[in-house]
């Protein structure tokens, strides 16, 4: 089955002939039928334009075109809802873009279809990236493929339960607070937030500007570094994105890990985080050691204050950038008496509840009389968290952490109470304030009945992803835990 | 952590947002929770801590002010919820 592939597994049979990109796309799209009724994670595909695309593929192969030219030649990549890609809808699970048709593409999906990839489906995610359970959607939620009646988490639940649920090769998500590691974790997958500044922001719908990046979800650590490679990169489209070289993370992760120092922060197992999850976290760390990697224990003092710093900076940047939709350029619209009136009926009816809450404390933040009590402080807490990680990578080369205090969570459990839901981020969120890299990977799962993946997290220095993607890679060739596969 | 109480009504106008009664109601103690978790960032010093808007900070980005193709009128108005001779159309703003 085509479909259950690696992108590395699946280039080499297309590179062989002993398959065809059609049947690749065919592959993804019978799962699809078969499983996505049960799991939610594609908003839409359009096969004719997959197929368009595979056929392109096809014949670039027969001419003999190869993967060290094209990396991803024939491979389905698919693509989280919040990206733009041209003539797709482009919705942001919102109803406030329903109808909206993206007129280009974004630089990420420039580079994926100049590697050769076929781009093919939306992916469901909380409205507007804003969520931590993909329960946010205006379309419905996505389910977690080793348990559907729990969450797959989020923002970017469809990207990773697309991914686990073997409907497509590799997906790309976004990553504000950790919405791409949270999910990979709870779904059983690699996911991979890059260092602020190392992908282009260009056609992603921006939630919290100076937090957001777009990262691979991938079956295994050498596909995140494939894809990772073919994306990243300086972009005079974006201005924050930066003029560092690209390495060849998908060369770079097969050396070894011997000596490389890795800090366990002491705040980070405490109370809170599920027996199960403290287990294999901790087993994991020890097998790192085994591997060659030296422990030490580190600490990180503010991390106690990154929930509150988050839940202001980025409602902040949110309520500036979410300012836009206001029914007059595109997007709804519902008329008003005046222009006022139809900015707040448009906003009200289009956006979502956690999307009009976010906005609104963001609003409040920023507000006259309460900005330098709310947003400017939490900028200075900010710079104090990313200090604390700096401090530490004077000592090590990576920090290793649980991806989140517990396995998935049940449909509905959080819903109903914003602030539990938003400390269910609180081992990802540092990583975006302090503008580092971080993947999750699967290091277990839980004891339960139906079994539940556990995500292990490794953060690197600002433009150290070929640090962890070595430690991440060996921890996983020497485990295979990426090879276990939900039943559906 | 004690709730804090947010005027709800001033602050969704504020983001042009209309709100149902009730709705109002159910932000406005969400939202006073949520700032009162918040309000523990008031333990710590940040006396000289400067502020951090960008992590990764860079000045001064500029690129060539060359000339380049952009979005052609029809695709540009393409979402538009509403248009006329190659324009956006917008309520009526004077009298």
């Amino acid at each position: 089955m085509l479909n259950q592939l690696t992108i590395s597994n699946l280039a080499a049979k297309l590179a062989k002939r002993e398959a065809s990109a059609r049947e690749a796309v065919q592959s993804c799209l019978d799962q699809i039928a078969r499983v996505d009724g049960r799991v939610g994670a594609f908003l839409s595909a359009d096969p004719a334009d997959a197929f368009k695309q595979a056929d392109a593929a096809d014949r670039a192969l027969a001419e003999g075109t190869t993967h060290a030219q094209k990396p991803l030649l024939g491979v389905p990549i698919a693509i989280k809802d919040v990206i733009a890609v041209k003539d797709q809808p482009l919705s942001c699970a919102s109803r406030i873009l329903q109808k909206y048709v993206s007129p280009y593409d974004a630089t990420v999906v420039e580079k994926l279809r100049a590697a050769g990839a076929i781009v093919f489906g939306r992916l469901n995610m909380d409205e507007f990236a804003m969520g931590s359970s993909t329960e946010n959607s205006a379309f419905g939620p996505t389910k977690n493929p080793w348990d559907t009646s729990r969450i797959p988490g989020g923002s970017s639940g469809g990207s990773a339960a697309a991914v686990a649920a073997d409907e497509c090769i590799g997906s790309l998500g976004s990553d504000t607070g950790g919405s791409i590691r949270q999910p990979a974790a709870l779904c059983g997958c690699v996911g991979f937030k890059p260092t602020y500044g190392r992908v282009s922001r260009y056609g992603l719908v921006a939630f919290a500007s100076s937090l957001d990046q777009i990262g691979p979800l991938t079956k295994d650590v050498r596909d995140t570094a494939t894809l990772l490679e073919v994306i990243s990169g300086l972009d005079n489209r974006d201005s924050t994105s930066v003029p560092q070289p690209v390495p060849r993370y998908a060369t770079i992760i097969g050396e070894g890990i011997k000596g490389l120092k890795l800090g366990l922060p002491k705040e980070y197992l405490v109370g809170g985080i599920d027996p199960d999850v403290n287990n294999a976290v901790r087993i994991a760390v020890a097998q790192l050691q085994k591997l060659g990697a030296e422990i030490q224990e580190i600490s990180l003092p503010h991390t106690d204050c990154a929930v509150a710093t988050y839940y202001i900076v980025a409602t902040a940047e949110a309520s500036a950038n979410l300012a836009r939709f206001d029914g007059i350029r595109y997007g709804l619209r519902v008329d008003g008496t005046d222009p006022i009136e139809l900015y707040a009926k448009t906003r009200g009816t289009g956006f979502g509840a956690e999307v009009k809450r976010r906005i609104i404390l963001g609003t409040y933040v920023l507000s006259s009389g309460y900005h330098d009590a709310y947003y400017l402080r939490a900028q200075k807490v900010r710079t104090l968290i990313q200090q604390d990680f700096l401090k530490a990578f004077e000592h090590v080369d990576a920090i290793v952490t649980p991806t989140t205090p517990t396995a998935a969570f049940t449909i509905g459990e959080k819903s109903g109470d914003p602030l539990q839901m938003y400390l269910s981020d609180i081992f990802t969120i540092s990583c975006n304030l302090a503008g580092i890299c971080g993947i999750s990977l699967p290091c277990g799962f839980t004891t339960s009945t139906p079994k539940l993946p556990i995500g292990l997290q490794l953060l690197g220095k600002p433009f150290g992803e070929e640090t962890i993607l070595k430690l991440a890679h060996a921890y996983e060739q020497s485990t295979g835990w990426h090879r276990e596969k939900p039943r559906l | 952590m004690a709730a804090v109480d947010i005027d709800v009504h001033y602050v969704a106008h504020l983001a042009r947002i209309s709100l149902e009664p009730e709705e109002a109601q159910k932000l406005g103690a969400q939202l006073g929770q949520i700032l009162g978790y918040i309000e523990k960032l008031n333990q710590l010093d940040v006396t000289n801590v400067e502020p951090t808007a960008h992590a990764v900070p860079l000045v001064n980005v500029t690129r060539p002010d060359d000339v380049r193709p952009s979005l052609p009128n029809d695709q540009a108005l393409g979402n538009s919820p509403a248009k006329a001779n190659g324009l956006f159309v917008v309520p009526k703003i004077v009298e």
